[in-house]
């Protein structure tokens, strides 16, 4: 991916950057990020700070190009045939669109939780150990027992499944599964973690019980998440970025973006006006 | 704390140094991974590959073997018409005529084209080199037209089969046509190859002389069955097998198709629709033979229908065929959008208006597509008609449904078993027929998928 | 009189029929159509109906019983002494007269009133021809009249045209149903038949298949001539080495197809596979006995590996019927797989999993019920196979589990049975029955398990 240094808007890289209150290593640098499915272009130059250990919030209006973003952070856009991606995406100053890197060590390293919850159809355990096992880590079956349970016990799960290890995964309830599902993805010790509105499906128990677990995350990971909750984005994250029709309009600490939007269109979105 | 494995006992917990992704162990790791994936891959292509390549060996078995039978031998001869042979009265009656003795005819010419050849084993090999067949193509000529008695013509006539196959060189004597012109002689033992030395002199001989030509072979597609490799055509088992599909068709289309318009529209969902479904399912995945029982116990047993019938045939392939059209038609008709259906109800036409005047037009493709695969089918299917009798030894061709009648795949069938190398020819011959029909029915229901293809 | 030429004028009338009534209909509403409670054409139909129903309904009936009916007839006017004898007799009777009737000489001295029956049924048969002729030709017209005397501004035409349309609908939607039962009798009848010669335990535990046998009369039934567990023991050896071959190369063929390759490969292997499935069997037949029987020989045999190898041995009939189910393998686990959620792709690749470590670790193993009933499916087929079997086969029921020799299956013996004479009193042919019968549940029970099965596993992703 070579990154067009010609059409950069510099207020975009301003907004991106100068904004940043929460002064956190940059974990994930991206720049004039532009996505086609087919024909149709998704994303329209997307310039983008994520900082270490801090939750990002990504909101907007539906097929504004959010999760098309998210997506591309750990190359799962890779497996959609049509879709091209142009521009620069950094992980550690690291171009993950570059020659050397390889899209397995990629998502080793950021690791996903999608919008349905996707447990695989093997026992609890096995669901947990998947991401290990393939990667070569916990060898041995009681290094193996350590990741699982450390896993289930920083997802809030282990209290509820210690005895029914395995049972099958798609035994459990829908919070229960999506819990699962962001321990197996913090079994493989991901740095930066991608949530693709990880409670759209869930009732509001289910989702406070997550939105918790992803506060507690924090402390060790990275995390982006995408959510057309507002109140949720307000929530959970530190920083919030507003994403309307393939633009990153807005980009600010979240207290920022909720009480005084600079753009209009983000107000609009804020106060409920569209979306 | 960052890293789950790191909390294991003996590993050192570090900051943010190159993740444990990044180390070599990893990328070894990754290496042999990727390794892995190859190789399946591989896999995958191979499998994939061999399939193909199973089908090239199938029809290059075939064709290889196929394509000679569209060639057929011919030697000629000078044949002197003797009025005193074919007609002593003189009265030209077309009833005497027929029955003159024609191979008297052939013989003598033969006898004169190699006037060195004695004996009677000689001489009996000698006739051999036509086909038995020749006396009625000379009967042929002479009725149609009986003016050629008392005159001298040049005739082709078919070689026999052993002749036809060693002038195509499958049935090898070692050496080339042109080496045995120069005088070198077979290297394949004379008592391991069906024609001697001597035949294939009298062979060579003819061939310096002009008389041995190639010419299409027109018998396989215009005559009967036959004993005889170059007297038999497939003409009848085409004919058998049309008449066959078209009382598969006129059976299996109206009932699957109302059958299913029954199911897909107006049936309601109860125990009882549900068992018809399943039944269908299961017909469907009958084996064909079994169908070949029913056709026997029932049609040909109990209610005394002819057997070896196109008639019989046709009714049970049309059994058969019934669940694929059935299937077809269901889906064509699921595919067009309730909102059609609707639309016509609500300008006020009755439910029967609404199938016949929209849904089954708009669904016509489908169906039609589906009845085409299903003809096909029926159209290569062979086990459950050797069940009614379609498997007999016919020379005929028949003239209506209820004659006795055999299919092209039976037809095959039965030329696979026969001893002669000329009817391997034959058989792949029929099979290529057979196939081109097939290929045929296949692209025209791809080409009609293909143009009425419809995205609601 | 040929019955056939009722059905002209039963075609004639409906015609007539369809024309006079629409007219019938257009001169009662007097120019205002829209009077009618049903269109014009509905009135035609409605008329073509009771023309053409009752006459047709009339001919078939006389169709199915004529010869039933003729030869019972035939048959009473004889004297007691030909017609109180036992059962087989008297068929024998029945067979003659219907035999002289036909004009095909029995080879037998006959008694003069045997043929007196005989010319009794053609004359039944020719006067009761001409008798349906008349009557059904004045059902036709009486019908076609009663309907148009009817046609008024009330009547209903549409309704009652389509109650009779639903009926026949609904006939046809049974002659699916009638058709499954027509092979279960049939087979069960003749089976029972066969089981009073031979019974049911020796037929299928006994170890001894030689149905030659049976034709000397003094030994019909002789013990261990029927038992089928050689017929089974290689049909089982056979599908189990199609499905060696047909499984793994069907299976990977439908991973490689959904999921590695190129568009240019899938355009080019699709039509591959399509036409192997259209390859009729006979041509597969032909294709094992003279190519790859010798091959396997060949590769195998004397002048190859030395090993001892029938010329109609069991592994080149099993590679073919494998070749021949490959197409049916992988359209069928194609349309498994992907019916495996994308989410669950996602899952594995979001955690770093490579393609193959996706399909191998977590869609193979989710779609395995699927799989499953798809490859019982492949099973059930092999086993029904009958045409590559019966060409490259072979007859002898040999009893083993070595692929290099000669088995023989129960399709082929079903086939051999009955192909040729027949005599329906002989234990030879009625064991085709029983073999059919057996064939049937088989198949049937692993059908409806794997429909059960796939169906199952397909609600589960819906």
């Amino acid at each position: 991916m070579t990154a067009s240094t010609m059409n950069v808007d510099p207020s975009a890289i301003a907004m991106s950057n100068a904004d940043a209150v929460g002064t956190g290593r940059v974990k994930i640098h991206s720049k004039d990020v532009k996505v086609f499915y087919g024909a149709k272009q998704a994303l329209k130059g997307i310039y983008l700070d994520i900082f270490e250990h801090s939750v990002t919030a990504l909101i907007g209006p539906s097929g504004c190009g959010k999760s098309t973003y998210l997506r591309c952070l750990n190359r799962m856009n890779d497996t959609i045939d049509i879709c091209r991606v142009e521009g620069l995406i950094e992980l550690d100053g690291e171009d993950i669109y570059g020659r050397t890197i390889d899209t397995v060590q990629l998502r080793a390293r950021v690791g996903m939780v999608f919008q349905k919850p996707n447990p695989f159809p093997k026992s609890i355990y096995d669901n947990i150990a998947y991401g290990p096992r393939i990667h070569g880590i916990g060898a041995r079956r009681d290094e193996m027992d350590v990741i699982v349970e450390k896993s289930l016990q920083r997802a809030g799960l282990w209290d509820e499944v210690r005895d029914r290890l395995k049972e099958p995964g798609t035994g459990l309830s829908g919070g229960q599964q999506q819990r699962l599902c962001i321990a197996r993805a913090i079994a493989v010790s991901p740095e930066v973690i991608l949530m693709d509105e990880p409670c759209s499906a869930l009732d509001p128990i289910a989702t406070a019980h997550i939105e918790e677990l992803i506060d507690e995350l924090r402390e060790n990971y990275t995390i982006v998440i995408v959510t057309h909750n507002m109140q949720q984005a307000a929530r959970v994250s530190q920083r919030t970025a507003f994403f309307h029709l393939g633009d990153m309009v807005e980009v600010n600490d979240t207290e920022e973006i909720f009480t005084n939007p600079k753009d209009e269109r983000t107000q609009g979105y804020i106060t409920g006006r569209y979306g | 704390m960052t890293d789950i494995a790191q909390d294991l006992p003996g590993t050192v917990a570090k900051r943010r140094t190159p993740s444990r992704y990044q180390s070599d162990e990893f990328k070894a790791r990754l290496k042999a991974r990727y390794n892995a994936e190859r190789r399946f891959q591989v896999y995958g292509a191979l499998a994939i590959a061999t399939a193909a390549a199973m089908l090239v060996i199938l029809l290059f078995s075939i064709c290889s073997k196929g394509y000679l039978a569209f060639w057929q031998t011919e030697i000629k001869l000078e044949i002197t018409f003797d009025p005193a042979v074919l007609d002593p009265s003189g009265e030209r009656d077309p009833n005497g005529l027929r029955r003159a003795n024609y191979q008297g005819l052939i013989n003598s010419a033969l006898y004169e084209a190699f006037p060195e050849v004695s004996g009677r084993r000689d001489r009996r090999n000698l006739r051999a080199l036509i086909s038995s067949g020749g006396r009625f193509q000379l009967a042929d000529m002479v009725v149609a037209n009986p003016d050629l008695i008392g005159t001298t013509q040049e005739v082709w006539f078919l070689a026999s089969d052993d002749i036809d196959q060693f002038a195509k060189g499958t049935l090898p004597c070692g050496v080339t046509h042109e080496e045995r012109m120069a005088g070198i002689p077979c290297t394949v033992p004379e008592d391991s190859r069906p024609i001697n030395d001597r035949n294939i002199g009298w062979y060579d001989q003819l061939y310096a002389n002009g008389q041995v030509d190639f010419a299409f072979n027109s018998v396989l597609f215009t005559k009967g069955n036959s004993r005889e490799p170059e007297l038999a055509g497939m003409w009848g088992a085409i004919v058998g097998s049309f008449y066959t599909l078209v009382i598969t068709l006129a059976l299996a289309v109206p009932i699957g198709v109302a059958a299913a318009v029954y199911l897909e529209e107006f049936a309601p969902k109860n125990a009882w629709t549900d068992l018809i479904e399943i039944n269908i399912n299961n017909l469907a995945a009958v084996p064909s033979i079994v169908f070949g029982l029913l056709g026997l116990a029932v049609f040909l047993n109990f209610f005394g229908l002819p057997r070896s019938a196109p008639l019989v045939g046709g009714i049970v392939l049309a059994l058969m065929t019934l669940p694929t059209v059935i299937i077809a038609t269901r889906a064509a008709l699921k595919a067009v959008p309730p909102s059609i259906r609707e639309a016509a109800l609500g300008v006020g036409a009755s439910p029967y208006q609404v199938i016949l005047h929209h849904v089954l037009p708009l669904a016509a493709p489908g169906i039609l597509t589906g009845t085409i695969i299903g003809m096909a089918q029926a159209l290569g299917e062979t086990a459950p008609l050797l069940m009614v009798g379609m498997v007999a030894f016919i020379v005929d061709i028949p003239q209506g449904i209820t004659d006795a009648a055999t299919v092209m795949p039976v037809q095959i069938y039965m030329w696979s078993d026969l001893p002669e190398r000329a009817f391997v020819e034959r058989t792949s011959a029929a099979i290529m027929v057979l196939l081109g029909f097939l290929i045929l029915m296949n692209g025209l229901a791809v080409y009609l998928r293909k143009k009425f293809e419809r995205r609601w | 009189m040929n019955p056939s030429y009722l059905l002209w004028v039963i075609l004639i009338l409906t015609i007539i029929g369809y024309f006079l009534g629409q007219n019938r209909a257009a001169r009662v509403a007097d120019g205002r159509l829209h009077r009618l409670h049903s269109v014009p054409s509905y009135h035609g139909i409605y008329v073509l109906l009771w023309a053409a129903l009752p006459a047709f309904l009339l001919l078939a009936l006389w169709v199915a019983m004529e010869s039933w009916l003729a030869l019972e007839l035939a048959i009473a006017q004889l004297p007691d002494r030909f017609t109180n004898v036992d059962a087989r007799a008297l068929s024998l009777l029945q067979a003659d007269v219907l035999n002289i009737a036909a004009g095909i000489n029995t080879g037998r001295e006959t008694a003069p009133e045997v043929k007196e029956a005989a010319e009794a049924y053609n004359n039944l048969r020719s006067m009761g021809d001409t008798a349906i002729f008349f009557v059904g030709l004045l059902m036709g017209l009486a019908g076609l009249r009663f309907a148009l005397n009817r046609i008024s501004l009330e009547l209903r035409a549409r309704n009652q045209v389509e109650s009779v349309l639903n009926v026949l609908l609904i006939l046809c939607s049974l002659v699916a149903i009638l058709t499954t039962v027509g092979i279960v009798l049939s087979l069960l009848f003749e089976a029972m038949r066969f089981f009073t010669w031979v019974p049911p335990a020796e037929f299928l535990f006994g170890l001894q298949w030689s149905p030659q046998i049976a034709l000397r009369a003094d030994q019909v039934g002789s013990s261990g001539a029927f038992g089928a567990v050689p017929l089974f023991t290689g049909t089982l050896l056979i599908t189990a080495i199609a499905m060696v071959v047909a499984v793994p190369i069907g299976l990977m063929s439908a991973i490689y197809m959904s999921e590695y390759a190129p568009v240019a490969v899938r355009s080019a292997a699709k039509p591959v596979l399509e036409v192997l499935a259209g390859v009729p069997t006979v041509v597969y037949g032909f294709f094992a006995a003279l190519t790859m029987a010798p091959f396997v020989r060949e590769t195998f045999g004397a002048n190859g590996l030395g090993l001892d190898v029938a010329s109609e041995s069991a592994l080149a009939a099993g590679i073919v019927m494998g070749i021949m189910i490959i197409p049916f393998v992988s359209s069928l686990s194609d349309d498994v797989i992907n019916a495996v959620p994308q989410s669950l792709r996602d899952g594995a690749y979001g955690l770093g999993a490579t393609k193959s470590e996706t399909i191998r670790q977590v869609i193979l193993p989710a779609a395995l019920p699927g799989i499953v009933g798809a490859v019982m499916l492949a099973i059930s087929r092999a086993i029904g196979e009958t045409m590559i079997v019966t060409m490259a086969a072979g007859l002898a029921a040999n009893l083993t589990a070595n692929p290099f020799e000669a088995v023989t299956t129960v399709t082929v013996q079903i086939a051999t049975l009955l192909v040729g004479d027949q005599e329906f009193d002989s234990p030879k042919t009625l064991s085709a029955f029983g073999l059919g019968l057996v064939l049937f549940i088989v198949t049937l029970a692993l059908n409806m398990i794997a429909l059960r099965v796939v169906q199952k596993y397909r609600e589960k992703y819906d």
